[in-house]
C-alpha cells in the first residue's frame, strides 16, 4: 500500500506492507536511525516518537496508521541548527549514558514542557513513567528536562524584557 | 601530576546521542545486506529427530537457510565457552533450553527471515526438563549434557574457598550462630539495546569485518578465529555505540557465529539482530545462586566466623564469563568488610535446562551474591542479638590502620576507611532520627523500615599471573600518539556502553601531559585501530585501561623530558615537571609545553643518541591487584501490610572509589547501579514452570524499574585513593548494584519485623511482601500456584 507521511517536516511517500512498524518504516525505509527499537511490547519507550503531537511508541504502531499524518522524531528536535532546550538540558546534567533511551526521553520532555512548562520533579516522573532507561538511575534525566523549563523560563523572561526595554524606547 | 583536567566536564559522546546520531549496531546498513533471523527452541529439554528446511529454503525471499548439521560439516555446530565449556552454535542432537537456537535464516529483509522461519519443521522428541537446580543432583534427574563424554550427572564442578578447619572450631566456640537459606534469584541484565551483529565476509580479500555489540572487541576477535578458523589478521571487530552492555555483551552468541557463516555463504553482509524475548531468554543472564549462610559470634556482638554452601545454577551451557581459575568468580570475598577469625565456603555448579550465563549484569564477578549474602547474616545476627544492624556494622568493620589487609580467603585489600563511610552514610541519612520516627510510626502501626549495606568490591581483573579468560591474560593495552601540533590519540582496547570513556581517559592523559581534554581524542572499539586488551566489564575500565591511559602519558612525558632538554641545551636532570610543563629547576619560566616539544621531535632537532623522533608511545597495563571500592548504604523503605506494596521513600549511599577523574559521571555511574538495586530487589527475576518455560520472556513479565519505583538519589562521597593505581583511582561501575539490594532488601525486612519476618528471598514484589507476612514465603524461582 502506499502512504504519506510527514516526518520532520518532509514528505515521503511510500509503498509499504501493511504490516510494517512505523519504527522500521522510520528506521529502515526513512534511514533515521535516531529512533531505536528496544522491546517490542510498549514497555520501555525507546521507539517514542510524535504522530501528530503526541507521543507514540512507534513499535506498535503501523506505518500504515500514519497515512495522512506528521511524525517528529528526535531528528526533528533542533530548530535548524539549534538545538532544543531539552537536548541541552541532557547534555548539561548528564542525563544519558549510553545514549539509547536518550531520543525517546527527550521527546517526551519537550511534549511536557510544550504542556506544562513548569513541572515539578513529580510530574516530570510520571511524565517518563512509561519509558525504561537502564543506565541513568532517571535522577538526571528528571533534572535534564528541569533544566530545559528553567533555560525556557529564562529565555522567556529575558525576551520579555527585551520587548519592554524596546517599547520603552530604551537606550542600548 | 596536575589534576586540573579532572572535574565534572562534560561528556564528548553527548553530542552525537542528543541529535540521534549514535552508530549502534542496528543502525548499520551495507549496501546488498541481508537478514537473519533465529529458530529457537520452544522445549527445554527434547531430542532432534529431523529438520525439515525445504519450504523455507522455497520462500522467495530466502537466500540461505543453515542448520546444525550445515554447521558440523564446518567444525562450528559447537563454540568454546569463556569457562572451557562447550556451547551449542545450533542444536544438533538435543535442545537443552527453552529458547536455544535451532536453525538460521537468511533473507532479503527482517520480515520475511521472521516468516520463513514458520516455514522450518522440526520433529522434537521431547525429554524429562531438569529445572530445579537442587533435583539437577539427583541421581535420577535425567543428563543434560550427554554430548560430554564420561559424563553420568549434572554436577559442573565442586569448588572452595578458605579453611575448613578454622571455620569449624570458631563455630564449635561461639556463643551465637545464626544460619539461613536464601536465594539469589535468576536476573537478566537486560540492555535497552538488544545484541547483534553485522557480518561482512569479503570473498576476495577473504577478510572479515564484523561489528558487533561487544564489551570485548579483542576477544571476540580471538574467539572467532578460534571457531571459524579463519586468520586472525584477517578479522576486524568493531564495537560501535553499544546501547547498555551490564555484562550482558560479554560473550559470543550463536547469532554472530550464524551471521558470519551466513555472510561467508552468501556473499554479502549479514545483520542479525536479536529481538526482547530472544534477548532475556537466550543471552547470559546472572545470579541464580542458591545459598546456605551461617554466622557466628560472641553474644557481645564480635563476629567470629562464617560460611557459605552454594547451589549455583548455571545453565545448559557453562558460559560463566570470568577468570579462568575462579569457577565461583569471587564469590570467595564473601567476608565482606569485616574483621573475622575464619571463613570457609563451598560452591557447587550444576547444569539445569534453562539458558546459560551466570556472570553478567554488574556483578563484579559474582561479588554481588557475596555482599548480599554477608550483608544479609550480618541483619540476621543483629536480629538475632537485639543489637542495632548499624552498631553491629560499625563494631566489626574493618579499621583504617589494618589496611593492606588480607582476608580469611585471601584476598588482599588494598585500601580503604570504613568507618568513616559508614559514619558519612548516617549522618546524611539521619539514622538516629530515621529510628525515632520509625518508632513512632509503629506505635500508629505504619511499617517503616531502615537497612544498611556495606560492601567491599575487588574490581580491575586482574593481574596476569592468577586471571586469565580462555588463556588470555587480562593485561591492557594503551597507545598514545602526539601529533606535532600537540594533538592526542589515545586508542584503548576496552569499549564504552555509557560509562563515557571519551571524556574521561582524555581527561586522564590531559592531566598528565598538561593538555585541555578538547586537545586529546580516544579510540576504542576497532580492533584494527586500538591494541590488544580484555574490554570492559567487573568495573575494569578505569582500574586496568585508566591506569594503561596514565602510563603510557607519563612515557610520552619523560621522552619530552629528553626533547626539552635537547631544545634548551641542557640536561634532562636539570629539568623538572610542573604546572603542565617541563621547566627549568630554579627558573620556571623557561619552560617547554607538550605542544613545544612535539613539535620539536617531529623536526631535525639533534636528539641524543639512542632517542628516536616523535613521542608516540605504548605500553601493556599489568595490575599488580585489584582496587578495592567500598561503600556504605541506607535504604528507607515504606511497606503496606494490606497490599504488600514497598515504596523506596529514600536511599543514601556513600561510594569510595578512589580519585574520582570525573565526579558527574562517577555519579552517574551510582545512580545507574542503585536503579539496579532498587529493581533486583523488588521486581525482577526469571522464573520458570516445571516444563522450563521461562516466565520472564518480555518486559511484560519481567519488570524493570521506572522513574515512578525510584526515588532521588542522595550521594555522598569519602576519597581513599588505591596505593597500586598509577593515579589512585578505583573500579566505580557497579559498586551500587553490588551494594544496593541487601539495604534494600534489609529494609523491608525491618519494616516487617513487627510481624516477625526475619527472612524473604527477592524480588520483594507485593505478593512476596504479603505472603511473607502471611508466614508462607514464596520461592521465586519457579512457578507456585
Amino acid at each position: 500500500m502506499q502512504i504519506a507521511v510527514s516526518v520532520n517536516g518532509t514528505e515521503y511517500t511510500r509503498v509499504v506492507e501493511p504490516r510494517l512498524l512505523l519504527i522500521h518504516f522510520i528506521r529502515d525505509e526513512l534511514g533515521l536511525t535516531g529512533s531505536h527499537w528496544g522491546c517490542d511490547t510498549s514497555n520501555c519507550g525507546a521507539c517514542v516518537v510524535w504522530l501528530d503531537e503526541t507521543p507514540v511508541k512507534s513499535c506498535t504502531v503501523l506505518a500504515a496508521m500514519a497515512d495522512g499524518r506528521r511524525v517528529r522524531t528526535v531528528e526533528g528536535l533542533a530548530n535548524g541548527g539549534r538545538l532544543d532546550p531539552v537536548q541541552q538540558g541532557f547534555a548539561q546534567c548528564h542525563g544519558l549514558q549510553c545514549g539509547f533511551c536518550t531520543p525517546g526521553m527527550m521527546l517526551t520532555g519537550r511534549w511536557l514542557l510544550d504542556r506544562n512548562p513548569d513541572p515539578s520533579d513529580e510530574e516530570i516522573r510520571e511524565a517518563i513513567s512509561g519509558q525504561v532507561c537502564r543506565c541513568t538511575g532517571y535522577q538526571n534525566i528528571v533534572r535534564a528536562i528541569r533544566w530545559a523549563a528553567n533555560a525556557e523560563a529564562a529565555s522567556g523572561e529575558a525576551a520579555g524584557a527585551e520587548a519592554a526595554g524596546g517599547e520603552a524606547g530604551g537606550a542600548r | 601530576m596536575s589534576q586540573q583536567a579532572y572535574g565534572p566536564l562534560p561528556r564528548k559522546e553527548d553530542a552525537r546521542f542528543i541529535r540521534g546520531k549514535g552508530m549502534f549496531v542496528d543502525d548499520i546498513a551495507l549496501p546488498g545486506m541481508l537478514h537473519g533471523a533465529i529458530l529457537r527452541s520452544p522445549l527445554a529439554h527434547a531430542r532432534i529427530v529431523s529438520i525439515d528446511t525445504t519450504a523455507a529454503e522455497a520462500h522467495p525471499a530466502v537466500e540461505a537457510v543453515i542448520t546444525g548439521q550445515s554447521l558440523a560439516e564446518r567444525g562450528m555446530a559447537w563454540m568454546p565457552t569463556l569457562a572451557r565449556d562447550v556451547q551449542a552454535v545450533l542444536a544438533t542432537d538435543k535442545v537443552r533450553f527453552q529458547g536455544q537456537e535451532v536453525a538460521f535464516v537468511v533473507a532479503r529483509d527482517r520480515y520475511s527471515a521472521r516468516d520463513a522461519l514458520e516455514l522450518i519443521i522440526v520433529d522434537y522428541e521431547p525429554l524429562p526438563p531438569v529445572i530445579d537446580a537442587v533435583a539437577a543432583l539427583d541421581p535420577g534427574a535425567s543428563v543434560i549434557r550427554d554430548d560430554l563424554p564420561g559424563r553420568d550427572g549434572n554436577k559442573i564442578f565442586d569448588w572452595s574457598a578458605g579453611d575448613k578447619a578454622a571455620a569449624d572450631a570458631v563455630f564449635a566456640g561461639a556463643d551465637v550462630v545464626v544460619a539461613r537459606d536464601m536465594l539469589y534469584p535468576r536476573v537478566h541484565p537486560a540492555p535497552l539495546e538488544t545484541c547483534g551483529a553485522v557480518a561482512d565476509m569479503d570473498q576476495v580479500s577473504g577478510r572479515l569485518t564484523i561489528w558487533v555489540t561487544s564489551q570485548a572487541p579483542h576477544a571476540h576477535r580471538t574467539l572467532y578465529a578460534m571457531i571459524t578458523g579463519l586468520p586472525e589478521h584477517k578479522i576486524r571487530v568493531v564495537s560501535p555505540d553499544i546501547g547498555g552492555g551490564f555484562g550482558n555483551k560479554v560473550p559470543i552468541y550463536p547469532g554472530y557465529l550464524c551471521a558470519i557463516v551466513g555472510s561467508t555463504l552468501t556473499g554479502r553482509p549479514v545483520k542479525w539482530m536479536e529481538d526482547r524475548s530472544e534477548n532475556l531468554m537466550s543471552t547470559s543472564f546472572a545470579r541464580d545462586y542458591h545459598m546456605h549462610g551461617e554466622i557466628a559470634a560472641t553474644r557481645d556482638g564480635t563476629i567470629l566466623g562464617l560460611r557459605a554452601r552454594v547451589l549455583a545454577d548455571h545453565g545448559a551451557f557453562n558460559g560463566a564469563a570470568q577468570p579462568t581459575k575462579f569457577p565461583a568468580g569471587f564469590f570467595h570475598i564473601f567476608t565482606g568488610s569485616y574483621q573475622l577469625r575464619a571463613a570457609y565456603c563451598e560452591v557447587t555448579g550444576v547444569y539445569t535446562n534453562k539458558a546459560p550465563g551466570g556472570v553478567a549484569y554488574s556483578c563484579s564477578f559474582r561479588i554481588t551474591e557475596a555482599v548480599y549474602l554477608v550483608e544479609r547474616m550480618v541483619d540476621l545476627l543483629a536480629r538475632e542479638l537485639g543489637m542495632d544492624p548499624a552498631e553491629l556494622r560499625m563494631k566489626n568493620l574493618l579499621r583504617p590502620e589494618q589496611f593492606p589487609f588480607t582476608c580469611p580467603t585471601g584476598w588482599v585489600y588494598d585500601s580503604g576507611d570504613y568507618p568513616r563511610a559508614l559514619a558519612a552514610a548516617m549522618e546524611l541519612a539521619g539514622y538516629a532520627e530515621l529510628r525515632r520516627e520509625q518508632a513512632s510510626r509503629r506505635e500508629r502501626g505504619e511499617y517503616m523500615g531502615i537497612g544498611i549495606s556495606f560492601f567491599t568490591e575487588g574490581v580491575g581483573a586482574g593481574p596476569r599471573k592468577h586471571m586469565d579468560i580462555l588463556g588470555l591474560a587480562m593485561a591492557d593495552g594503551a597507545d598514545l600518539r602526539i601529533h606535532p601540533t600537540g594533538k592526542a590519540v589515545l586508542s584503548v582496547s576496552c569499549q564504552t556502553q555509557g560509562q563515557g570513556h571519551e571524556t574521561t581517559f582524555a581527561q586522564i592523559v590531559a592531566a598528565e601531559l598538561g593538555l585541555s581534554p578538547d586537545d586529546v581524542d580516544v579510540v576504542h572499539g576497532d580492533t584494527d585501530r586500538t591494541p590488544f586488551g580484555l574490554g570492559t566489564y567487573g568495573s575494569r575500565s578505569t582500574a586496568v585501561s585508566g591506569a594503561a591511559a596514565a602510563v603510557v602519558a607519563r612515557k610520552v612525558r619523560e621522552r619530552a623530558r629528553i626533547v626539552a632538554a635537547a631544545m634548551m641545551e641542557l640536561s634532562p636532570d636539570d629539568l623538572e615537571w610542573a604546572d603542565g610543563a617541563w621547566r627549568v629547576r630554579g627558573d620556571p619560566e623557561q619552560a617547554a609545553t607538550i605542544a613545544q616539544v612535539a613539535m620539536a621531535a617531529h623536526s631535525g632537532l639533534e636528539l641524543p643518541d639512542g632517542v628516536e623522533g616523535h613521542l608516540d608511545a605504548e605500553t601493556v597495563y599489568n595490575p599488580p591487584n585489584l582496587t578495592f571500592p567500598f561503600g556504605a548504604y541506607i535504604c528507607v523503605t515504606d511497606v503496606d501490610p494490606g497490599t504488600g506494596e514497598v515504596r523506596v521513600r529514600r536511599f543514601i549511599a556513600v561510594d569510595d572509589c578512589g580519585v574520582r577523574i570525573n565526579p558527574t559521571i562517577v555519579e552517574g555511574q551510582v545512580h545507574r547501579g542503585l536503579a539496579d538495586g532498587v529493581g533486583m530487589a523488588l521486581m525482577q527475576a526469571i522464573a520458570f514452570d516445571a516444563e522450563g518455560n521461562c516466565l520472564g520472556g518480555s518486559f511484560m513479565d519481567y519488570l524493570l524499574p521506572t522513574a515512578m519505583e525510584c526515588p532521588p538519589w542522595e550521594l555522598g562521597v569519602t576519597v581513599t585513593p588505591s596505593p597500586h593505581h598509577p593515579i589512585g583511582a578505583k573500579g566505580i561501575g557497579e559498586s551500587a548494584t553490588v551494594g544496593s539490594p541487601p539495604a534494600v532488601v534489609n529494609s523491608v525486612l525491618d519494616a516487617l519485623a513487627p510481624f516477625g519476618v526475619v527472612h524473604a528471598d527477592m524480588p520483594l514484589t507485593p505478593a512476596a511482601v504479603w505472603r511473607a507476612i502471611q508466614g508462607r514465603p514464596l520461592r521465586a524461582d519457579l512457578a507456585m500456584p
